[in-house]
C-alpha cells in the first residue's frame, strides 16, 4: 500500500444520497449513494465533483463559480434549498447527506432542473429602468443618486437568480402560474430606484391574482435566500403600495 | 427498457407531485398554516364578544343566560384553544410587521426590533386600559 493510499484509507468519509433521473430510461427518480471524503473545507459541491471525477462520470448537476456568486448550483441539501457551493459537508457529519434537485421545477436529469418558467416570467415584470421622459441623452451625464437613494433598493438588487426561493415557496409549488418571489423582488428593486419611473407599468402586471396577491406570506423565500434579498418583505411592501394605489383609484377616479 | 423518443423531441422531464401534506414537511410551513388557521379563532372571539355585548345591552337576565351558556365545558375548551391561537396570531403578525412596512422616522429607517417592541408597548397600554375599564 502506498503512503497516499494509506492516507486515503484513514480519512473519514460521508455518504451522499444523490437523486438520479435519466430522462430516456427512468419514469421517476431514484436515489444513489456515494462515499466521498469528509474534509473540513469541502462543500457539497466539492463532494459532487469528487463523485463526478472519481466515482461516476454520468452524474449531472450545474455549477460554475463555486463561490456563491453565479447562482447555478442550487439544490435541496438535507431537504433545504441551498447553494451546494456554500453548504459544508462537515455540517452534516456523520451523514448521510441527502442531495436532491430543487423542488417545484421539472427535473431534466439528475440534479438539473428546468427553469424556463422563471426565465419567461422575469421579463414580464420589466426588471430594468423605465423612463417616461422619452429618449434620454446618454451624453447629458449620469443620473446621480444619494447614498440614501441607493440604500432604498440595494438589498433587493443582490438577487443571483439561483431559484432557491422558488424551490422553498409552497405557493409556487401548488400554483406554477404564480409570478414568484425573485421576479417580484426584482420588480420592487426597480420601483424603489430613484432613476426609475416604471412602477405603474409593473403594477399593471403584478396586480393580477397570480402576481402579488398569489403570495400568502409564508416567508420561506427569505429564509433560504443566500444573498439576504428578503423577497417576502419586498412582496408585502409591494402589496401595501398596490392596496394604497387601489384606494386612491377609487377615491380619486381621474388619475390624480 | 428504454422509453421511445422521437428524433427531435426534447427528453421528457420529471415533475414531482406536491403532496397534500406539504405543510408537515417543515416546522416553518406548519407554523405558517397554524398562523393562517388562527384567523378562524379570531373570528370566533369577535363573534363571542359581539354576542356578549348584545346580551349585556338586553339586560341582566339576558347577560345571566349568556354567562350560563359561556360556562359550559365545551365553550370553555373552545375559548382556551381560541386564546392560544390568538396569542400565536399576535406574536407571529407582530414579528412580521416590520417586513411589510418599511417605517422611516426623520429620514432614518426604524430598526425591525424597535417596531416590534413598539407594537408590544401599544398592546400593553391597551390591555391596561381595558383592565382598568373592567375592574374599576
Amino acid at each position: 500500500m502506498t503512503l497516499q493510499a494509506a492516507a486515503r484509507e484513514a480519512e473519514e468519509s460521508i455518504t451522499l444520497e444523490v437523486t438520479r433521473y435519466e430522462p430516456d430510461g427512468d419514469t421517476e427518480p431514484h436515489t444513489q449513494s456515494y462515499e466521498v471524503p469528509l474534509r473540513k473545507d469541502w462543500t457539497v459541491l466539492d463532494g459532487l465533483n469528487y463523485v463526478k471525477n472519481s466515482l461516476d462520470p454520468s452524474l449531472s448537476y450545474r455549477w460554475s463559480c463555486r463561490m456563491g456568486v453565479c447562482g447555478s448550483c442550487g439544490m435541496n441539501v438535507g431537504g433545504r434549498p441551498s447553494l451546494s457551493c456554500g453548504t459544508f459537508l462537515s455540517d452534516f457529519a456523520p451523514g448521510p447527506v441527502r442531495v436532491e434537485p430543487l423542488s417545484n421545477f421539472p427535473v431534466i436529469r439528475d440534479l438539473v432542473v428546468d427553469i424556463t418558467d422563471f426565465l419567461e416570467k422575469l421579463p414580464t415584470v420589466k426588471p430594468w429602468i423605465i423612463r417616461d421622459d422619452g429618449d434620454v441623452d446618454v451624453h447629458a451625464g449620469e443620473f446621480l443618486q444619494t447614498p440614501a437613494e441607493l440604500d432604498a433598493y440595494s438589498q433587493f438588487s443582490s438577487c443571483i437568480n439561483c431559484m432557491l426561493c422558488y424551490s422553498a415557496c409552497p405557493v409556487y409549488g401548488l400554483d406554477p402560474d404564480f409570478t414568484g418571489p425573485a421576479a417580484i423582488a426584482l420588480a420592487e428593486r426597480y420601483n424603489l430606484d430613484s432613476r426609475d419611473q416604471g412602477a405603474r407599468e409593473r403594477l399593471d402586471v403584478l396586480i393580477e391574482r397570480e402576481g402579488l396577491w398569489g403570495c400568502t406570506f409564508v416567508g420561506e423565500c427569505t429564509r433560504v435566500c443566500p444573498k439576504h434579498v428578503d423577497p417576502a418583505s419586498a412582496i408585502q411592501r409591494y402589496k401595501l403600495k398596490a392596496a394604497q394605489e387601489s384606494v386612491r383609484a377609487v377615491l380619486l377616479p381621474r388619475g390624480a | 427498457m428504454s422509453v421511445q423518443t422521437s428524433g427531435r423531441s426534447r427528453p421528457h422531464s420529471y415533475r414531482r407531485p406536491v403532496s397534500v401534506w406539504w405543510w408537515l414537511r417543515k416546522p416553518t410551513y406548519l407554523l405558517f398554516v397554524l398562523r393562517e388557521l388562527s384567523s378562524i379563532f379570531i373570528a370566533w372571539l369577535v363573534a363571542f364578544l359581539v354576542i356578549m355585548v348584545f346580551s349585556v345591552g338586553r339586560g341582566a337576565d339576558s347577560y345571566g343566560g349568556f354567562m350560563d351558556w359561556a360556562g359550559q365545558a365545551w365553550v370553555v375548551v373552545i375559548n382556551v384553544v381560541a386564546f392560544a391561537f390568538a396569542a400565536l396570531h399576535t406574536v407571529t403578525w407582530f414579528l412580521l410587521t416590520p417586513k411589510a412596512m418599511a417605517l422611516r422616522v426623520r429620514g432614518r429607517a426604524v430598526p425591525a426590533r424597535a417596531a416590534v417592541i413598539g407594537e408590544y408597548v401599544v398592546l400593553a397600554i391597551v390591555t391596561v386600559f381595558v383592565l382598568w375599564l373592567v375592574l374599576r
